[in-house]
């Protein structure tokens, strides 16, 4: 199993390909595994954006005239799936968190390398399978949800593809997360104590427990569900005396807490940018962490509040509503410390900092939505409708999109050694800002208003507001432009960032930039304050 | 704990640093474990919502034969005690004791399997019978997969353990303690099976 190693090199540098090639290697270094899933991730999102448009291209009229009403079921089946399984989550924990933790914990790599590159590494066969379902009878039609009995009754080798490859991306989630345990827990430095850990760690910390916590329980139903279509069995199929709801129950005991998967890392990462840029302390540690493992706790009981239109019994609707709007107390934590740390600072208007408060501000309005998604009565009037889509893409796209780039312009120039130009980064946050608002803002009033989401047709009443919303995701398009162009130019002929350009405090900005194999030169950093900021400046003279 | 393959190997990388840590691959091995037991929990969940609200048909209500699976569960849970003999000697140094023991723990795994494989072909249903049936081959037969990996890996590490040239020492115990925690952790939920799909 041990590589063996030539005891003249000092590192295993010599067995790895050198410059770019290695990418494309099973490398075992986390800083190239991270690399590696995002660029990957960042395919898959040109992918599924690419499906969201043709989504909304054919919206922008109400009758099914730019493609057949299955082929635009398969389209938005594999929008969402593209979208959460192979761009937010392997990117907001996968790529992030490969990249950092071992930073944070102060560790030359992942607790276990080979687990790493293997979760990686099964990544892009699957993501391929799932596009190339398209072409073999066509891809699956139920939505990434899959109920039964509609993903039973549509055309089956889609759908097997799709259970396939949702199983092989849910392995690949597991093993990262029992790596990401593992790293936080097990490989942390010695003398770091817990509570002087960067915030994301602990988001990754709690993300990972979800991951373990409920990933297999989809991957139980799944199997399950592809007995019900290949073997003819009956566990969700009600002509065989099967149950529908208990596939719904399976189903989001995964799928609620794969939304906080999907988002509290998205807080973890803001946690570490918004003190760099604001020259400010992160404002109430202990609580933060704290209200990351509430979210964790009540992130697992909260589930069926997906469920209130599927013959709920009463109690399970005032239980699973009191829950959610209880997720409510720790998020609201958190964002009024975001605010408080943003109070008074120094703050330097960059496109890292604007992608950032444009996450707050979004996220609060997904936020509040969601305390209204939650209670029952109001669930029944939008349920199904617009308004859910608008929620839900406040928080994914809003939230977790938005920091993802915001993330890229804070550590681009760690990980290559350039900075990305400034005047691009406005531009893209402005495109983009505007671009989302526009496109999802008037879906809530779509919502409202009775359109039903899922459909290829609508009552030509909505055409002028679907027009905007069509309109607002052409500019979403458009905004990939600059920010595509920045990156490449800047990796060229970026300006040189030196090895900490924003003054950080955090340890991966005390090795140089981009890091070299195994970190650090010598011994890794203690660092016990990650955000005494404010304090430098004495110190440092 | 035991001398380990990763802080051998980080030592040579930065010989200079000399640096090692703590074995924490029990640790990721338990950590899988949660998250397999979680598979099963889904299941054991599913199987008692449909027992409480999903009627059988008419004249579809099995009872099932407890004999045979009662022996399985002795045999599993003898099967435990004669690994655990096995670790015992093998930490004595005792290389071939522990191989005889992790022949007959294997031994008795496949005897589970074949008296599973016996019921299965004399139970009166069949897989897509009825949901009782459907969700009764589907636990039985994911635990069943789950210890015919078991046996596979107590055989390789038995053919490890053996005295000339075996990576299995009493320096090396790990591959032997992680199947034997695999091994328990098969037998408890086994345990659990027996109870909620026979007794109750």
């Amino acid at each position: 199993m041990t590589i063996s190693i030539d005891p003249q090199k000092t590192n295993n540098e010599s067995l790895q390909p050198k410059g770019w090639l290695r990418y494309f290697s099973f490398s075992l270094d986390h800083k190239v595994i991270g690399i590696q899933y995002l660029v990957c991730g960042f395919i898959f999102y040109l992918i599924g954006g690419t499906l969201a448009s043709a989504i909304r291209i054919e919206l922008a009229s109400p009758m099914s005239d730019f493609m057949p009403r299955d082929v635009y079921n398969q389209v938005l089946t594999l929008h969402g799936t593209i979208m959460i399984f192979l761009w937010i989550v392997p990117v907001v924990n996968g790529a992030f968190g490969n990249y950092l933790i071992p930073f944070y914990v102060g560790a030359r790599d992942m607790a276990f390398p080979r687990l790493n590159a293997v979760a990686f590494w099964l990544i892009p066969p699957s993501g391929l399978m799932l596009v190339a379902s398209y072409f073999v009878e066509g891809a699956a039609q139920a939505g990434w949800t899959a109920y039964p009995p509609l993903s039973i009754t549509t055309p089956q080798s889609g759908q097997i593809i799709w259970i396939l490859s949702v199983l092989l991306l849910g392995g690949s989630s597991i093993f990262g997360g029992i790596n990401f345990i593992a790293t936080i827990i097990k490989l942390r430095r010695p003398g770091l104590k817990l509570m002087q850990l960067p915030m994301y760690c602990w988001a990754m910390l709690g993300t990972s427990l979800l991951v373990v916590l409920s990933t297999p329980v989809l991957a139980g139903t799944l199997i399950l569900l592809s007995f019900d279509i290949i073997a003819n069995t009956g566990f969700f199929n009600p002509v065989l005396g099967g149950n529908v709801v208990v596939y719904q129950h399976l189903f989001w005991f995964y799928s609620h807490p794969a939304v906080y998967i999907m988002v509290l890392p998205a807080f973890g990462l803001v946690s570490e940018i918004l003190p760099v840029h604001a020259r400010k302390p992160l404002f109430g540690y202990t609580t933060m962490v704290f209200s990351i493992m509430g979210i964790v706790v009540l992130g697992l009981v909260v589930w069926a509040h997906h469920m209130f239109t599927s013959g709920t019994p009463p109690w399970m609707r005032l239980f699973f509503t009191i829950a959610t709007a209880f997720i409510a107390v720790p998020t609201g934590i958190k964002f009024f410390n975001w605010v408080a740390t943003l109070w008074g600072g120094k703050i330097s208007i960059n496109s890292a900092m604007l992608f950032s408060c444009g996450f707050i501000i979004n996220f609060v309005f997904g936020g509040i939505t969601g305390v209204a998604l939650a209670q029952v009565p109001f669930d029944i009037h939008v349920h199904d409708t617009y308004f859910v889509v608008a929620h839900f893409h406040y928080i994914v796209y809003g939230g977790t999109v938005f920091i993802i780039f915001s993330s890229i312009y804070h550590w681009f120039p760690k990980v290559t050694g350039k900075m990305l130009n400034e005047k691009l980064g406005i531009l893209h946050f402005i495109i983009t800002f505007i671009g989302f608002n526009l496109c999802f803002a008037p879906q809530h009033w779509l919502g409202l208003n009775g359109m039903p989401r899922r459909v290829a047709e609508y009552d030509p009443q909505f055409q002028f507001v679907n027009q905007i919303s069509s309109l607002g995701a052409l500019l979403m398009a458009i905004s990939t432009i600059p920010f595509l162009i920045n990156v490449f130019l800047s990796v060229r002929n970026g300006k040189n960032a030196g090895d900490n350009p924003w003054n950080a405090l955090t340890p991966e900005w005390l090795t140089s930039s981009p890091p070299p194999v195994e970190n650090w030169e010598g011994e890794a950093p203690l660092v016990e304050e990650p955000y005494g900021y404010g304090k430098e400046i004495s110190e440092q003279k | 704990m035991t001398t380990l393959d990763s802080s051998k190997e980080i030592q040579k990388n930065n010989s200079e640093v000399n640096e090692t840590h703590e074995d924490f691959r029990m640790f990721g091995l338990i950590t899988f474990l949660i998250a397999d037991g979680m598979t099963f929990a889904g299941f054991f969940a599913a199987y008692l919502t449909y027992k409480a609200v999903n009627p059988l048909p008419d004249g579809a209500i099995y009872e099932l034969e407890l004999p045979i699976p009662t022996l399985n569960t002795i045999l599993l849970l003898v099967s435990s005690a004669t690994f655990h003999k096995a670790g015992k000697a093998l930490l004595k140094d005792k290389n071939s004791d522990s191989q005889k023991w992790l022949f007959f723990t294997a031994f008795l795994g496949i005897i589970f399997l074949i008296c599973q494989l016996f019921e299965y072909f004399h139970l009166p249903f069949g897989l897509t019978d009825n949901l009782f049936a459907s969700t009764f081959y589907a636990l039985t037969g994911f635990h069943g997969l789950h210890v015919t990996l078991g046996t596979l890996m107590i055989l390789i590490i038995a053919w490890q353990s053996r005295i000339n040239g075996g990576r299995l020492t009493s320096q090396n115990m790990f591959p032997l303690e992680a199947v034997e925690l695999y091994w328990h952790f098969v037998d408890g939920i086994w345990v659990v099976l027996f109870i909620i799909l026979y007794l109750l």
